[in-house]
């Protein structure tokens, strides 16, 4: 009997605000040890918490990209657990009443589009960070904690997804596509491997086409798209051995261990948790007034799927399309680009291919390269009107991107510009025939062959720079 | 000038800064030499910001002979609870647990002190972490009643309260989550305020049940009262709960007396229940309210005799969360353990006084999954019954009145061993934190002991204006002038 897995995510995303949730104190990553901290990041007594009202519209933000409902009272509750880098020993968070509740993203999968659901998407604030010193660096034989309240109070946001999703390629899919999405409104920087975007997930088995729900278990720990991923499959794999075996899942939460590649069950004390949400007596509920959602509602980007879609019609293929639409900066540099004359698939062409390549090549991203949208149109232009060749054009781009200048001044001074100027190019193709009658006897008598020789000789005289393809037509209409 | 500055009122003393008679300096050492004489018995204080003091005492003198006009509380000796957080001066809440601990940030009503001249003589004691009715339950020894040494001051600002009757303060603040300013002021013949919930900023007050607490001040008439009013209210962007809009005017209608005025009894708490002395206090002020004008009737609340159990519930689960920051982990006192946990648990199993354990269990348990909505849930729903109790009520009366404190200062040690015969020392002022509105005690009459009675005032919220009116009115006709025992005395 085959199996498939029932999957649902959690993702956490530290938003991208200039201060912290609920303190003044710059969110900010690579700071010194504890240097980013205050009274209430840091729990000390009396320290009242005031919340981020961008943190809050960012995360409404999401909610309407995305189809969610927005409470207009929503209410932080204390959610209350000892750990030494929460600082207050609980947790302002969300429970029955988030900011946004149901929604969806759809995700390419295999076999077409899958609309997942989300539960919720709510605000809360991340931990501080604790490092265990001690031979085996686990937590149980630490033999001292170092503590950093620096990530103390960031404004995390936490997504939560239905049970919508089917294989762990999907989740991954789905993990991708929400980066993108939040990539496009700008909430977050959504960098994996600084934590910016961390993964829990629930997932259960049950026999291919079925309607039920299997046990379900929790992994936690999940710092990036591909250990979702291998995480998922691991215990997908694990889950389905256990039911074919005869055996039975057991409803548990259980870790991913990244070098092991394998998912480990947690102790027990961790999961028997009793929170004890309560609404924080310090804030008041949130009130969101229409006006404010009107003008976020406004502010909304085109989103990933959309600029797909319209790169798709604009003629590029689903993967440039994918590419352009999701690659940081390269949207709008596209668009930039045809608004100053580009043709859309040229500079597509050139982004995910001479750009991108020479952006590697110099370490940078296109965040930091000089070029521009206005760039890329004279680019454009300059191939056009017959005055650089396809291979000069890459050549330029790379000189753009190095600082050179602009494409004509960078083809002026790599010398790359083709002669243009027809009165010099029908000069120096009357010079040739002149110079070979014969062959252009033979060619008027039907040997074809003969307009490679002609066109070659007309470069050699241009020095090489004359447009083959103008060249050619020029030679044909002389000799014909 | 006649008499010790230490005896005046903020208002007289503010007077003669002003006029040359008296200088800042002068004022500051005369209270200096009264808690010298006072403290070895009293006990108010647990921290004399000695320095501090000396500054800002020169610092108004500069001013006044400059010819500035440094605002009324310029050069006046204040006292503060010390749950509220002191720049570089330790803050203990009273508890074992901050011994040593000094914030590095002023509470929002300190600085709004310091900025109007005031000198802060000090920190006063507190039952720990604001949580009892008699300052028994202080890490650092009870503070004991002037009028009384053999009796408690009240709690849980016994110390600002003592320290004001006895004169080793001219004001003082305290904070007020069950009535723990109205209960000490009755029990030590002053006048406490609590303002309406929101009206004064909370940050830096070290929290016992965020909901409820409300800072507010102690002093020697309404009008010293009203006068630290308006120096410490007003909006701060740091407290998410402060009110927004302008605070109250009081001071236009302080005088407006009492004709007019409609006053209403609370039936459920003016009758069984009180002391004969205390209900005899009570009913002589009601008569002279009569008599000069206003309209008093009985007004029933029936939600009243709920109200301190579902205090009980809230207040609790609130400090259950409030006080798990007290770990070791960051400041206070640390306590070694083999892990972090044991670490944790350890420092708070050593660092909390049985009164406050009692609490956060109480707490915890009421938030535990499966009691919630029993509980705490069920409780809120009485809050709201309250509230809507007193909204009612005032749509018929100005003002709601009821005795401070069923009895008058009770004995040392008569009822640690009792907590729920400690818990109804509250009953009268605990509706008016569940409801969020204003309310005052001023002293009004003496038991056969000699020992000071309450009047409480209760308003509804941002009443203070017609809250004060009524208070200055009954203070009038009271006419209460005595002075404690150790206040007075000449063998000091
Ligand atoms: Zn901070």
């Amino acid at each position: 009997m085959g199996y498939e897995a029932v999957i649902g995510v959690e993702t956490h995303v530290e938003l991208a605000t200039r201060s912290k949730m609920f303190c003044g104190c710059p969110n900010g990553f690579g700071a010194e040890p504890n240097s980013s901290i205050c009274p209430v990041c840091l729990g000390l007594p009396g320290a009242l918490p005031v919340p981020n009202a961008r943190a809050i519209e960012a995360t409404v933000s999401l909610g309407l990209a995305l189809g969610a409902e927005v409470a207009p009272h929503s209410v932080f509750h204390r959610k209350n657990y000892f750990y030494a880098d929460l600082p207050k020993n609980y947790q302002i968070s969300q429970f029955d009443l988030p900011l946004c509740r149901g929604g969806h993203l759809d995700v390419e999968a295999e076999g077409g589009t899958r609309r997942v659901g989300l539960t919720r998407i709510h605000l809360e604030e991340d931990t501080g960070k604790s490092t265990h010193l001690g031979a085996s660096g686990r937590i149980r034989a630490a033999e001292a904690v170092l503590l950093d309240f620096n990530r103390s109070g960031v404004p995390l946001m936490e997504v939560v997804s239905e049970p919508d999703l089917r294989s762990p390629e999907e989740a991954r899919a789905f993990a991708a596509e929400l980066r993108a999405v939040i990539l496009a409104l700008g909430i977050s920087e959504a960098r994996l491997e600084e934590g910016q975007m961390r993964f829990d997930a629930n997932v259960s088995v049950r026999p291919e086409g079925g309607s039920g729900l299997g046990t379900k278990v929790e992994i936690k720990n999940m710092n990036s798209l591909r250990s979702l991923q291998r995480a998922l499959a691991f215990e997908a794999e694990r889950q389905t051995g256990l039911l074919s075996a005869g055996g039975e899942v057991e409803q548990e939460t259980r870790h991913w261990d990244e070098a092991a590649g394998c998912t480990r069950a947690g102790r027990s004390k961790e999961e028997s948790s009793d929170y004890r949400y309560f609404p924080e007596p310090d804030l008041v509920p949130v009130a969101l007034e229409a006006a404010l959602l009107d003008r976020l509602r406004e502010a909304l980007p085109e989103l990933p799927a959309q600029r797909r879609a319209r790169y798709a019609a604009l003629g590029l293929d689903a993967g440039a399309a994918r590419l352009v639409a999701e690659g940081d900066g390269y949207g709008p540099l596209l668009d930039a680009a045809v608004a100053a004359g580009a043709d859309p698939r040229q500079g597509a062409n050139w982004l995910t291919g001479e750009v991108t390549a020479h952006l590697r090549r110099l370490g940078i991203t296109l965040a930091d390269a000089p070029l521009t949208g206005a760039h890329l149109g004279e680019l454009h232009g300059l191939v056009a009107a017959g005055r650089l060749s396809a291979t000069a054009a890459k050549e330029v781009l790379a000189g753009v991107l190095e600082g050179e200048g602009t494409p004509a001044e960078v083809a002026a001074r790599r010398d790359l510009i083709q002669i243009s100027d027809e009165t010099v190019l029908e000069a120096a193709v009357a010079e040739v025939l002149a110079a070979h009658p014969a062959e252009v006897e033979r060619l008027r008598a039907g040997e074809q062959r003969l307009i490679g020789f002609l066109v070659g000789k007309v470069m050699q005289v241009t020095g090489g720079k004359a447009d083959p393809r103008r060249v050619s037509e020029a030679v044909r209409r002389a000799a014909g | 000038m006649s008499g010790d500055p230490a005896d005046l009122t903020i208002a007289e003393a503010a007077a003669a800064l002003r006029s040359g008679a008296l200088s800042a300096a002068d004022l500051l050492a005369a209270v200096r030499r009264r808690a010298g004489a006072t403290e070895a018995q009293l006990h108010a204080y647990l921290t004399l910001d000695v320095e501090g003091a000396e500054r800002a005492a020169e610092a108004a003198d500069a001013a006044l002979s400059r010819g500035e006009d440094p605002g009324p509380l310029a050069g006046i000796p204040l006292a503060i609870k010390d749950n509220m957080c002191t720049r570089g001066i330790e803050t203990t809440s009273g508890s074992r647990l901050l011994a040593g601990y000094r914030p590095p940030y002023d509470a929002t009503v300190v600085g709004r002190l310091r900025a109007a001249g005031a000198v802060i003589v000090g920190k006063t004691n507190l039952d720990e972490f604001a949580m009892g009715s008699s300052t028994e339950n202080s890490a650092y020894g009870p503070t004991r009643n002037p009028w009384d040494p053999d009796r408690v001051p009240g709690g849980s600002s016994g110390g600002s309260a003592a320290a004001v009757a006895v004169g080793s303060a001219l004001g003082a603040l305290g904070s007020d989550t069950g009535g723990s300013i109205r209960q000490p002021a009755a029990l030590c013949g002053i006048v406490g305020l609590k303002p309406t919930y929101g009206l004064v900023s909370r940050y830096g007050l070290v929290a016992f049940a965020s909901s409820l607490d409300q800072i507010g001040p102690f002093a020697r008439t309404v009008e010293d009262a009203a006068t630290l009013f308006e120096a410490i209210c007003g909006h701060d962007p740091s407290d998410a709960t402060s009110y927004r809009g302008v605070p109250p005017v009081v001071r236009p209608t302080l005088e407006a007396g009492p004709e007019g005025l409609r006053v209403g009894v609370i039936a459920e708490l003016a009758g069984e229940g009180n002391e004969p002395a205390v209900l005899a206090a009570f009913g002589r002020t009601l008569e002279a309210l009569e008599v000069a004008g206003a309209e008093v009737r009985e007004v029933s609340l029936p939600s009243i005799p709920y109200a301190l159990d579902a205090y009980y519930l809230i207040a609790p689960a609130e400090c259950s969360a409030n006080l798990a920051r007290f770990d070791g982990v960051r400041y206070g006192r640390r306590l070694p353990g083999d892990t972090v946990e044991q670490m944790m648990a350890a420092t708070r199993r050593d660092g909390f006084g049985p009164e406050v354990t009692r609490r956060i269990l109480l707490g915890t348990y009421a938030l535990s999954a499966g009691y919630y909505e029993a509980f705490y849930g069920r409780a809120q729903q009485v809050r709201t019954l309250v509230i809507e109790d007193f909204a009612r009520a005032y749509g018929r009366v100005d003002v709601l009145v009821c005795p401070t404190s069923p009895t008058t200062a009770f004995a040392i040690g008569e009822r640690t061993e009792d907590p729920l015969a400690m818990y109804l020392a509250d009953v009268c002022t605990i509706p008016s934190n569940l409801v969020g509105g204003p309310g005052i005690s001023l002293p009004v009459g003496r038991d056969g002991a000699g020992l000071p009675i309450g009047f409480q005032v209760l308003a509804p919220p941002l009443g203070e204006a017609v809250l004060l009116r009524a208070a200055r009115a009954v203070e009038v006709l009271a006419g209460f002038a005595a002075r404690p025992a150790l206040a007075t005395s000449e063998a000091r």
